[in-house]
């Protein structure tokens, strides 16, 4: 028992032992922020080695906690993303008076999707919400000496504890109409009344807030502005993720008795999502904004996928989830160490780029063509097989409006490749240093997004893990 | 009979080029670029003429065809059990007709590169870019299944798009390339759909699967991709049209030609390669691929006839009006291809394939033609231009030779093509036949037209003749295309090439030749009469057919057309408004009312003037709208 209990939740307890060393760490000594930067870094490391080994299923805590190895990989790929961002951010860190203290938050969220994952209950799933929400808002708040920052803070705090009242308020109803929170429970018990619909409804609310699906998006593109780069990368790409991974899941088997109607909800919302999403991203001028928009217009895609309903279905958003971790943080970790050094951070200010800084450039250019989805980069492959796996359900309605919107994706990206090696500029951006961390973060991103479209057996092995019905 | 060993070679070579010019350009190989990327395809080139050879020659036919041979072949996605991604070469006699046309025109456009962009800062770069088409395009042709193919198509895109915007310093290079690659794109989503569909349907990917799994008797797959429809239209027409729109995006075909005139912005030698031998024929490579399955379905073998017709006739009356020789060869070039995509849709599969294969010899000859005019000349525009044949000699008489094929003079090679395509129509489809009798007479006028403005007309305004016609690497690839414009006609394609089980050898009656050859003669009778000498004649024609003229002229305004729906309607109609209600609505319309009642600071504003209510609204408002959408009235 002790034994299951160690190896079971070893992820979990390893967050809470890095915390700790944070805090003692902040308390108890005088480490320079470029220390507390390796330190922090190296157990990041030690975090994303030990998720790899040993891959038990099992439950804890009369079916609470519940883990099988597609999760401890969806929980790697988190901990993948929070390395990266981790090193992408060091330069803008390197410089900030609370070092210990932002790591310890950003942990605290990690642990919260963690658990949130794992959740086989959903009381439980609600306390890795909010464990991954709250420590949020405070790291929004992090570039404390501006105000914009505060009211990203702000903003994202409040929206925040509204869906999370709907959020319990369609807990509650669930309880109402099943008399269980346990996932095992509430599916054997739908049967698609009114009631349960509504209560899906609100719960699909919160999740829809998290990953900003359209209407539930507003606060996305504020918060993004106003936050940190490395906030904002965090909020688009892991916070996505891991709900993300959490809905694939409890809409699979949890909801499956009610597929009926989610599945047209999806339909509608993805279109919708992919739409508006594609449509703001046209006409964004700042770099942040435009990769807040059109991340939503991503989410919009996965939302595709997830309607397949099928084994490929899971595969498909977990691969693209991969990459989008990839790609994302790639182009996010450009702007962050230009948005650090010289405070720009205008489409506009990116022409010319090419000239100055090649290297930046190349970069920049692959993730956003792996975001528009360019062979042979990977998301090409991630986009065509949630494409594939929504046309699984011969909906080619939504199959063309997603196609569609491929190519008008395809537009705003190029325009600022366009920008990047083409357009003239008096003044480009000065030629930057890239000190070693964002280096191999970026390293780690390119090398990901080659890697994970070109070998076969990533996908393969995602699809092994993976469950449909 | 092992292919494996040395077919791989073929395209990887071209790939290797780019690796090493794109790495490592800038320092050691700077001036050496042409030499490596010529002496790589050099190597493509003697290794496809081998395959060629040793495909039709050595290995020879079986039961009466040549068999269709996977050289290589492995699993490279497993999307699902059913389902895989697989890649592969495939060898069939298609293909090895195109790797012999794509690695022979590459070579002779590497070559002519050399004297061509000398002096060329970037020359390491424009190798590489070279070497990348060549090895997408090569990967195209070699395809074993529709998403292998799929892939290589998007990435001859994207090389192609960073050729024609090699002078990326010129905006109009720049836009043009953008052009070329938004507006493929949008007919590459036609393809995409229509692969998803097929592949849902069919369960595989592979070709030779997927043609054995839908023609066979009684086939299921068939029987359900006719059941279900969509908008009253089977789904099987439905896929079969996207993947035919898809080619006639890179085909260039009418509506979806406008990039092509355009993007004659590149290096003329990239354009001899791009848009005359290899990417512009992709589209028709691609329905000749899937031809077993085109044939199932007639009214998608019509829209293919009917579109293929239709752009090459207007695709010919256009470029009669055009004055920028580059122009006027990319309309011939839709027209000629309007040619092999009808002959298709007529069940013309071998006449198809031999005026592909016949055209990539001459058209790049006279693009690589045009390309040392404008090199010597150093303008694109025809007026500027006249009684250059004293000074170019050499490209004088190429340029005539490539021009007579064009036109179908026998015994040049475009003869003996555009024969077997018209008597395909006539057997056919008349009007088909009757409207591409007319066209080849526009095309000798217009091909002639080009040819007297260049080479006769006026004598020449000012001499340029500081330097001399150009060096022998751009002299060499023009004389030997020559050559090839010349006997490549003889090739009794038939014997190779064929759709069926037999071989449809036949010898066409001299009777049937003396329409077309009677109509091309006219036609340059006329050009002769008009642009022989500089005379009033053509200006005075112009005028009195006035707005018809300048429709032409204008390309009856198809970018015009274009532009208008883009900008205006969905730029202005969708995008703007939506943009508008998200600023002034959403952002404005609370921010605004609290700046205007309260006048508190701009930091109490950002987060107590309401937006965030707001935000709260649209949220509250959406949870009710599924609720009481799929609660009340979309139960499923």
């Amino acid at each position: 028992m002790a034994l299951d209990f160690l190896l079971l939740m070893k992820q979990e307890l390893l967050i809470t032992v890095i915390i700790f060393t944070l805090l003692l760490l902040k308390i108890g000594s005088d480490l320079s922020n470029a220390a507390v930067l390796n330190v922090a870094n190296g157990l990041l490391l030690l975090n994303l080695l030990a998720g790899t080994v040993g891959n038990q299923t099992g439950a804890l805590f009369n079916g609470m906690f519940f883990t099988s190895p597609l999760i401890v990989l969806e929980k790697n790929i988190l901990s993948l993303g929070t390395l990266i961002v981790s090193l992408q951010s060091s330069s803008w860190l390197k410089k900030h008076e609370h070092v210990p203290e932002f790591y310890i938050l950003l942990l605290c969220t990690l642990l919260g999707m963690y658990f949130m994952i794992s959740a086989g209950n959903l009381l439980m799933f609600y306390v890795g919400l909010e464990l991954s929400s709250i420590p949020l808002a405070a790291m929004a708040n992090f570039d404390l000496a501006k105000r914009r920052s505060s009211e990203a803070a702000m903003k994202f705090i409040l929206s925040s504890a509204f869906a999370s009242g709907l959020l319990l308020f369609g807990i509650s109803l669930v309880y109402g109409a099943t008399g269980t929170l346990t996932f095992s429970e509430i599916s054997s018990r739908l049967d698609g009344a009114p009631l349960q619909v509504f209560a899906f409804v609100l719960l699909l609310a919160g999740f829809a807030f998290k990953i900003s699906i359209v209407p539930f998006h507003l606060w996305t593109a504020d918060v993004y502005e106003g936050a940190p780069v490395a906030v904002t990368s965090w909020l688009s790409v892991i916070s996505k993720g891991s709900v993300l991974f959490v809905f694939v899941s409890v809409l699979y088997t949890v909801f499956k008795p009610l597929a009926g109607a989610w599945y047209n909800m999806l339909f509608v919302l993805s279109m919708v999502t992919i739409l508006i999403g594609n449509l703001f991203a046209i006409r964004q001028n700042n770099i942040k904004r435009f990769l807040a928009f059109s991340s939503i217009a991503q989410i919009g895609f996965i939302l595709v996928g997830i309607t397949g309903s099928s084994q490929p279905g899971t595969a498909s958003v977990v691969y693209f989830v991969l990459i989008y971790v990839f790609s994302n943080l790639a182009a996010f970790g450009v702007v962050a160490l230009v948005s650090s050094v010289t405070g720009r951070e205008q489409v506009s200010d990116y022409k010319g780029f090419y000239k100055t800084n090649p290297v930046l450039s190349w970069v920049l250019t692959i993730a956003l063509f792996s975001l528009a989805g360019v062979p042979p980069t990977a998301g090409f492959f991630g986009k065509f097989f949630l494409l594939m796996s929504g046309a699984g359900k011969g909906n080619y309605v939504l199959i063309t409006v997603a196609a569609l919107n491929m190519i008008i994706s395809f537009y705003y990206y190029l325009r600022i490749v366009k920008a990047v090696f083409m357009d003239a500029n008096e003044q480009p951006i000065e030629r930057l240093a890239i000190p070693v961390y964002p280096k191999l973060a970026m390293f780690i991103c390119v090398a990901g997004i080659i890697v994970t479209g070109l070998a076969g057996y990533v996908y393969d092995y995602i699809y092994s893990l993976s469950f449909g019905f | 009979m092992n292919y494996a060993s040395y077919i791989a070679l073929i395209p990887l070579l071209p790939l290797a080029g780019f690796v090493i010019l794109g790495l490592f350009g800038k320092k050691p190989f700077a001036r050496s670029a042409g030499v490596i990327g010529t002496l790589l395809i050099f190597i493509s080139t003697l290794l496809a003429l081998y395959t060629a050879y040793q495909y039709f020659f050595v290995a020879g036919k079986q039961h009466g065809i040549y068999p269709a041979v996977k050289a290589l072949e492995f699993t490279w996605l497993q999307f699902s059990p059913g389902l895989s991604i697989d890649m592969g070469l495939l060898i069939d006699p298609a293909s090895v007709m195109m790797l012999v046309v794509v690695t022979f025109v590459s070579l002779m456009v590497h070559i002519f590169s050399i004297g061509y962009m000398k002096g060329e800062e970037r020359l390491s770069t424009y190798y590489s870019f070279l070497g990348l088409f060549t090895f997408s395009m090569l990967g195209l042709v070699l395809s074993t299944n529709i998403f292998q193919i799929y892939i290589f198509w998007e990435l001859v895109g994207v090389s192609s798009f960073l050729l024609i915007g090699f002078y990326y310093d010129r905006p109009a290079a720049v836009a043009a390339a953008k052009k070329a690659f938004i507006v493929t794109r949008f007919a590459d989503l036609g393809f995409l759909i229509g692969i998803l569909i097929l592949a849902f349907y069919s369960g595989t990917l592979d070709f030779g699967t997927l043609i054995q799994r839908l023609t066979e008797p009684g086939s299921s797959a068939l029987a359900q991709l006719k059941g279900y429809g969509f908008i009253g239209i089977p789904v099987f027409s439905w896929a079969l049209a996207l993947l035919f729109i898809g080619g006639a995006g890179k085909s260039a075909m009418f509506p979806l030609h406008i990039w092509l005139p355009d993007a004659m912005e590149g290096p003329t030698p990239v354009s001899a390669l791009i848009h005359a031998a290899t990417m512009v024929v992709a589209g028709v490579y691609l329905v000749a691929r899937l031809y077993p399955v085109f044939v199932l379905d007639v009214p998608v073998l019509q829209l293919i006839t009917w579109v293929g017709v239709i752009s090459a006739f207007l695709a010919a009356v256009i470029a009669c009006t055009q004055t920028d020789i580059k122009r006027v060869l990319a309309y011939s070039t839709i027209s000629q291809i309007g040619y092999m995509l009808f002959a298709l849709g007529l069940a013309g599969y071998t006449a198809s394939l031999f005026h592909l294969f016949t055209h990539a010899f001459f058209k790049s000859l006279l693009f690589l033609g045009a390309g040392a005019v404008i090199h010597y000349i150093h303008t694109n525009e025809m007026g500027n231009m006249g009684g250059l044949r004293k000074y170019m000699p050499v490209t004088h008489i190429t340029f005539l030779i490539a021009c007579m094929a064009i036109a179908g003079i026998p015994p040049f090679a475009g003869f003996f093509s555009k024969e077997e395509i018209l008597l395909t129509a006539w057997q056919n489809n008349q009007p088909v036949y009757y409207i591409a009798l007319l066209t080849s007479g526009i095309t000798a006028f217009y091909m002639f037209r080009l040819y007297f403005s260049i080479f006769w007309n006026k004598p020449l305004a000012h001499n340029h003749n500081h330097h001399g016609e150009g060096p022998w690497s751009m002299k060499f690839p023009l004389l030997v295309l020559a050559l090839a414009a010349v006997v490549v006609g003889f090739i009794p394609f038939a014997h190779y090439i064929s759709a069926g089980q037999q071989a449809a050898e036949h010898t066409i009656p001299i009777s049937f030749s003396i329409a077309p050859v009677a109509m091309a003669l006219a036609g340059i009778a006329l050009a002769y009469m008009l642009y022989y000498k500089q005379n009033e004649r053509p200006q005075k024609l112009a005028t009195a057919m006035g707005g018809l003229y300048r429709l032409v002229r204008q390309k009856f305004y198809f970018d015009e057309l274009y532009l208008f729906v883009t900008k205006k309607i969905i730029f202005n109609g969708i995008a703007k408004p939506a943009a508008w209600i998200d600023k002034h609505l959403v952002d404005g319309l609370m921010n605004g009312l609290g700046r205007a009642t309260t006048g508190i600071s701009e930091r109490i504003k950002a987060w107590q003037s309401g937006s965030v209510q707001s935000y709260a609204l649209y949220f509250f408002g959406g949870i009710v709208a599924l609720a009481a959408v799929f609660i009340y009235w979309w139960t499923g």
